[in-house]
Protein backbone atom coordinates (compact mmCIF):
# COMPACT_ATOMS: atom_id res chain seq x y z
CA UNK A 1 0.00 0.00 0.00
CA UNK A 2 1.42 3.76 -1.20
CA UNK A 3 -0.02 6.43 0.63
CA UNK A 4 -0.12 10.05 -0.79
CA UNK A 5 -0.35 13.17 1.38
CA UNK A 6 -1.51 15.81 -0.47
CA UNK A 7 0.21 19.20 -0.05
CA UNK A 8 -1.37 21.99 -0.76
CA UNK A 9 0.21 25.83 -0.29
CA UNK A 10 -0.80 26.64 3.58
CA UNK A 11 -1.24 22.53 4.86
CA UNK A 12 0.06 21.95 8.17
CA UNK A 13 -0.95 18.83 9.34
CA UNK A 14 0.84 16.93 6.56
CA UNK A 15 3.53 16.07 8.33
CA UNK A 16 1.73 15.16 11.02
CA UNK A 17 -0.26 12.33 8.77
CA UNK A 18 3.36 11.42 6.67
CA UNK A 19 4.74 10.57 10.33
CA UNK A 20 1.43 8.27 11.07
CA UNK A 21 2.44 6.32 8.22
CA UNK A 22 5.96 6.39 7.45
CA UNK A 23 7.23 6.14 11.05
CA UNK A 24 4.22 4.33 13.05
CA UNK A 25 2.63 2.09 10.46
CA UNK A 26 5.61 1.56 8.65
CA UNK A 27 3.63 1.91 5.67
CA UNK A 28 5.47 3.87 2.18
CA UNK A 29 4.17 7.45 1.67
CA UNK A 30 4.66 10.33 -0.54
CA UNK A 31 4.01 13.86 0.13
CA UNK A 32 2.25 14.96 -3.14
CA UNK A 33 2.60 18.65 -4.62
CA UNK A 34 -1.11 20.37 -5.34
CA UNK A 35 0.34 20.65 -8.60
CA UNK A 36 0.57 16.65 -9.66
CA UNK A 37 -2.21 15.71 -11.99
CA UNK A 38 -1.34 12.10 -11.27
CA UNK A 39 -2.10 10.19 -8.80
CA UNK A 40 -2.62 6.46 -10.40
CA UNK A 41 0.67 4.88 -8.63
CA UNK A 42 -1.10 5.12 -5.00
CA UNK A 43 -3.28 3.60 -2.95
CA UNK A 44 -5.08 6.23 -0.91
CA UNK A 45 -5.02 9.78 -0.46
CA UNK A 46 -5.00 11.74 2.62
CA UNK A 47 -6.02 15.13 2.22
CA UNK A 48 -4.56 16.90 5.43
CA UNK A 49 -5.23 19.81 7.83
CA UNK A 50 -4.03 23.34 7.31
CA UNK A 51 -5.23 26.43 6.14
CA UNK A 52 -4.62 26.11 2.16
CA UNK A 53 -4.70 29.51 0.71
CA UNK A 54 -4.80 31.00 3.87
CA UNK A 55 -8.58 30.30 3.98
CA UNK A 56 -9.14 33.21 1.94
CA UNK A 57 -12.59 33.55 0.40
CA UNK A 58 -13.81 30.01 2.16
CA UNK A 59 -11.98 27.28 3.66
CA UNK A 60 -11.13 25.06 0.88
CA UNK A 61 -12.79 27.10 -1.67
CA UNK A 62 -9.56 27.80 -3.43
CA UNK A 63 -7.90 24.48 -2.90
CA UNK A 64 -10.85 22.66 -4.80
CA UNK A 65 -9.53 24.02 -8.16
CA UNK A 66 -5.96 22.94 -7.73
CA UNK A 67 -4.81 21.09 -10.66
CA UNK A 68 -4.63 17.84 -8.23
CA UNK A 69 -7.84 18.06 -7.31
CA UNK A 70 -9.38 16.93 -10.67
CA UNK A 71 -7.11 13.50 -10.04
CA UNK A 72 -7.65 13.11 -6.49
CA UNK A 73 -11.98 13.53 -8.08
CA UNK A 74 -11.28 11.03 -10.26
CA UNK A 75 -9.43 8.40 -8.14
CA UNK A 76 -11.87 9.17 -5.64
CA UNK A 77 -14.78 7.68 -8.48
CA UNK A 78 -12.61 4.62 -8.96
CA UNK A 79 -13.66 3.21 -5.27
CA UNK A 80 -9.81 4.60 -3.62
CA UNK A 81 -9.60 5.86 -0.04
CA UNK A 82 -9.87 9.55 -0.26
CA UNK A 83 -9.85 11.12 3.87
CA UNK A 84 -9.89 14.37 4.34
CA UNK A 85 -8.82 15.76 7.86
CA UNK A 86 -9.79 19.16 8.95
CA UNK A 87 -9.14 21.49 6.44
CA UNK A 88 -9.16 18.03 4.03
CA UNK A 89 -12.78 17.94 4.82
CA UNK A 90 -13.73 20.99 4.18
CA UNK A 91 -11.43 20.92 0.89
CA UNK A 92 -13.72 17.69 0.18
CA UNK A 93 -16.89 19.48 0.77
CA UNK A 94 -15.55 22.54 -1.46
CA UNK A 95 -15.06 20.11 -4.10
CA UNK A 96 -18.58 18.10 -4.47
CA UNK A 97 -16.90 14.72 -2.89
CA UNK A 98 -18.85 15.23 0.39
CA UNK A 99 -21.99 16.73 1.00
CA UNK A 100 -23.49 19.62 3.21
CA UNK A 101 -21.63 22.73 4.46
CA UNK A 102 -19.10 23.76 7.10
CA UNK A 103 -20.04 27.22 8.70
CA UNK A 104 -18.23 29.11 11.33
CA UNK A 105 -18.30 27.37 14.92
CA UNK A 106 -21.53 28.12 17.11
CA UNK A 107 -19.01 30.28 19.42
CA UNK A 108 -17.39 32.29 16.68
CA UNK A 109 -14.05 31.07 18.13
CA UNK A 110 -10.86 29.44 16.74
CA UNK A 111 -11.38 26.10 19.10
CA UNK A 112 -8.24 23.94 19.93
CA UNK A 113 -9.06 21.35 22.35
CA UNK A 114 -9.72 17.58 22.75
CA UNK A 115 -13.35 16.13 22.24
CA UNK A 116 -14.48 12.97 22.80
CA UNK A 117 -15.87 11.38 19.30
CA UNK A 118 -18.77 8.30 19.07
CA UNK A 119 -18.01 5.36 15.96
CA UNK A 120 -21.53 5.66 14.53
CA UNK A 121 -20.61 3.28 11.58
CA UNK A 122 -18.42 0.71 10.92
CA UNK A 123 -19.27 0.41 7.28
CA UNK A 124 -16.20 1.64 5.99
CA UNK A 125 -12.32 0.67 5.32
CA UNK A 126 -11.79 3.63 7.80
CA UNK A 127 -13.96 2.25 11.03
CA UNK A 128 -14.51 -1.34 9.86
CA UNK A 129 -12.60 -2.62 12.61
CA UNK A 130 -13.25 -0.37 14.72
CA UNK A 131 -16.27 -1.18 17.39
CA UNK A 132 -19.84 1.38 17.24
CA UNK A 133 -19.96 3.37 19.76
CA UNK A 134 -16.21 3.14 20.64
CA UNK A 135 -15.51 6.10 22.47
CA UNK A 136 -12.23 8.17 20.82
CA UNK A 137 -10.25 10.93 22.25
CA UNK A 138 -8.36 13.36 19.74
CA UNK A 139 -8.12 17.38 18.87
CA UNK A 140 -9.82 19.26 17.22
CA UNK A 141 -8.10 22.84 16.07
CA UNK A 142 -10.66 24.83 13.51
CA UNK A 143 -12.89 27.54 13.33
CA UNK A 144 -14.95 26.83 10.63
CA UNK A 145 -16.07 22.90 11.65
CA UNK A 146 -19.81 23.28 11.95
CA UNK A 147 -21.41 20.92 9.49
CA UNK A 148 -24.56 22.12 8.58
CA UNK A 149 -26.94 19.95 5.77
CA UNK A 150 -30.37 20.81 4.40
CA UNK A 151 -32.88 18.32 5.67
CA UNK A 152 -32.70 15.99 2.49
CA UNK A 153 -28.89 15.58 2.87
CA UNK A 154 -29.45 15.31 6.61
CA UNK A 155 -31.97 12.39 6.19
CA UNK A 156 -30.04 10.51 3.02
CA UNK A 157 -26.84 10.87 5.28
CA UNK A 158 -28.79 9.13 8.46
CA UNK A 159 -30.55 6.69 6.38
CA UNK A 160 -27.75 5.49 4.31
CA UNK A 161 -25.63 5.35 7.66
CA UNK A 162 -22.98 7.49 5.58
CA UNK A 163 -22.36 9.50 9.49
CA UNK A 164 -18.86 7.92 10.50
CA UNK A 165 -18.60 9.66 13.32
CA UNK A 166 -20.42 11.80 15.90
CA UNK A 167 -19.54 14.27 19.10
CA UNK A 168 -20.33 12.84 22.21
CA UNK A 169 -22.79 14.34 23.87
CA UNK A 170 -22.04 16.08 27.48
CA UNK A 171 -18.69 17.49 28.34
CA UNK A 172 -16.09 17.66 25.77
CA UNK A 173 -18.85 17.02 23.36
CA UNK A 174 -20.15 19.05 20.28
CA UNK A 175 -17.78 22.58 20.66
CA UNK A 176 -18.80 23.75 17.25
CA UNK A 177 -22.52 23.19 17.06
CA UNK A 178 -22.28 20.66 14.15
CA UNK A 179 -26.12 19.25 13.21
CA UNK A 180 -26.72 15.73 14.76
CA UNK A 181 -23.10 16.43 16.30
CA UNK A 182 -21.97 14.99 12.91
CA UNK A 183 -17.74 15.04 13.67
CA UNK A 184 -17.33 13.13 10.09
CA UNK A 185 -18.87 11.67 7.16
CA UNK A 186 -18.77 9.10 4.27
CA UNK A 187 -19.63 9.45 0.35
CA UNK A 188 -22.72 7.35 -1.03
CA UNK A 189 -19.55 4.42 -2.23
CA UNK A 190 -18.09 4.78 1.29
CA UNK A 191 -14.48 5.03 0.32
CA UNK A 192 -14.72 8.95 0.91
CA UNK A 193 -14.40 10.24 4.43
CA UNK A 194 -13.97 13.97 6.24
CA UNK A 195 -13.46 14.51 9.42
CA UNK A 196 -12.96 17.91 11.37
CA UNK A 197 -10.97 16.20 13.65
CA UNK A 198 -7.61 15.10 14.26
CA UNK A 199 -7.00 11.52 14.20
CA UNK A 200 -3.45 11.83 13.11
CA UNK A 201 -2.91 14.00 16.16
CA UNK A 202 -3.72 10.94 18.14
CA UNK A 203 -1.28 8.26 17.53
CA UNK A 204 1.06 7.65 20.42
CA UNK A 205 0.33 8.09 23.98
CA UNK A 206 2.79 10.62 24.00
CA UNK A 207 0.60 13.14 22.50
CA UNK A 208 -2.26 12.38 24.72
CA UNK A 209 -4.13 9.86 23.01
CA UNK A 210 -3.68 7.24 20.72
CA UNK A 211 -6.79 6.98 20.08
CA UNK A 212 -6.68 7.87 16.04
CA UNK A 213 -4.34 5.32 14.93
CA UNK A 214 -7.15 2.77 14.98
CA UNK A 215 -8.26 4.64 12.27
CA UNK A 216 -5.41 4.71 10.08
CA UNK A 217 -4.84 0.67 10.98
CA UNK A 218 -8.20 0.09 10.06
CA UNK A 219 -7.67 2.36 6.50
CA UNK A 220 -4.46 0.15 5.66
CA UNK A 221 -6.48 -3.36 6.92
CA UNK A 222 -4.03 -4.47 9.25
CA UNK A 223 -5.89 -4.00 12.59
CA UNK B 1 -16.46 49.11 -15.28
CA UNK B 2 -16.56 47.08 -11.83
CA UNK B 3 -19.08 44.47 -10.84
CA UNK B 4 -20.11 45.11 -7.07
CA UNK B 5 -21.05 41.56 -5.79
CA UNK B 6 -23.01 41.06 -2.59
CA UNK B 7 -22.52 37.21 -1.42
CA UNK B 8 -24.85 36.57 2.13
CA UNK B 9 -25.60 33.06 4.23
CA UNK B 10 -29.14 31.47 2.58
CA UNK B 11 -31.84 32.41 5.12
CA UNK B 12 -32.23 29.35 7.34
CA UNK B 13 -28.36 29.67 7.77
CA UNK B 14 -27.03 30.11 10.81
CA UNK B 15 -25.09 33.11 11.03
CA UNK B 16 -23.53 33.20 14.47
CA UNK B 17 -20.68 35.93 13.53
CA UNK B 18 -24.05 38.31 12.54
CA UNK B 19 -25.94 37.43 15.46
CA UNK B 20 -22.75 38.21 17.73
CA UNK B 21 -22.52 41.64 16.24
CA UNK B 22 -26.34 42.25 16.86
CA UNK B 23 -25.64 41.46 20.50
CA UNK B 24 -22.91 43.87 20.62
CA UNK B 25 -24.87 46.50 19.25
CA UNK B 26 -27.79 46.15 21.26
CA UNK B 27 -24.94 45.71 24.55
CA UNK B 28 -23.77 49.47 23.23
CA UNK B 29 -27.18 51.15 23.39
CA UNK B 30 -28.46 50.78 19.64
CA UNK B 31 -31.82 48.70 19.96
CA UNK B 32 -34.61 48.67 17.57
CA UNK B 33 -32.33 46.28 15.22
CA UNK B 34 -34.31 43.02 14.15
CA UNK B 35 -31.16 41.26 13.51
CA UNK B 36 -27.48 40.94 11.65
CA UNK B 37 -26.37 39.40 8.55
CA UNK B 38 -23.02 38.89 7.88
CA UNK B 39 -21.92 38.85 4.35
CA UNK B 40 -19.16 39.61 1.86
CA UNK B 41 -18.56 42.38 -0.43
CA UNK B 42 -16.25 41.96 -3.41
CA UNK B 43 -15.21 44.29 -6.15
CA UNK B 44 -13.81 43.22 -9.64
CA UNK B 45 -12.61 45.63 -12.68
CA UNK B 46 -13.17 44.59 -16.14
CA UNK B 47 -11.07 46.69 -19.34
CA UNK B 48 -12.76 47.01 -22.58
CA UNK B 49 -15.32 44.36 -22.52
CA UNK B 50 -19.33 45.02 -22.86
CA UNK B 51 -21.50 45.75 -19.88
CA UNK B 52 -23.14 42.32 -20.94
CA UNK B 53 -19.70 40.28 -20.95
CA UNK B 54 -19.19 41.75 -18.04
CA UNK B 55 -22.59 40.29 -16.45
CA UNK B 56 -21.69 37.26 -17.90
CA UNK B 57 -18.01 36.86 -16.50
CA UNK B 58 -19.63 37.86 -12.85
CA UNK B 59 -22.32 36.06 -12.61
CA UNK B 60 -20.00 32.46 -13.48
CA UNK B 61 -17.18 33.63 -11.23
CA UNK B 62 -20.16 33.66 -8.38
CA UNK B 63 -21.33 30.18 -9.70
CA UNK B 64 -17.71 28.35 -10.07
CA UNK B 65 -15.90 30.08 -7.19
CA UNK B 66 -17.16 33.22 -5.31
CA UNK B 67 -20.13 31.94 -3.61
CA UNK B 68 -20.96 27.78 -2.15
CA UNK B 69 -24.14 27.71 -3.41
CA UNK B 70 -25.34 25.50 -0.34
CA UNK B 71 -24.96 28.02 2.26
CA UNK B 72 -25.06 31.03 0.06
CA UNK B 73 -26.74 33.27 -2.25
CA UNK B 74 -25.57 36.30 -4.49
CA UNK B 75 -26.13 38.98 -6.43
CA UNK B 76 -24.33 41.91 -8.06
CA UNK B 77 -24.82 45.29 -10.10
CA UNK B 78 -22.16 46.41 -12.95
CA UNK B 79 -21.11 49.40 -12.63
CA UNK B 80 -19.76 51.95 -15.39
CA UNK B 81 -16.86 54.19 -13.47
Amino acid sequence: MHIAVIVFPGSNCDHDAYHVFRHILDVPVDFVWHRETDLKKYDAIIIPGGFSYGDYLRTGAIARFSPVMESIIKEAHTGKPVFGICNGFQILIESGLLPGALIINQDVRFLSQDVTLEVESTDSIYTRSLQKGRKLTMPIAHKQGNFIANDDTLKMLEVEDRIAFRYSKGKNGNPNGSINRIAGILNKKRNVLGMMPHPERAVETLLGSDDGIDIFKSMIGVA
Amino acid sequence: MKAKIYISYKEGILDPQGKTVSHALNAIGIKKINSVRMGKYIEMEFNGISKDKASEITDESCRKLLANPNTETYSFEIVEE
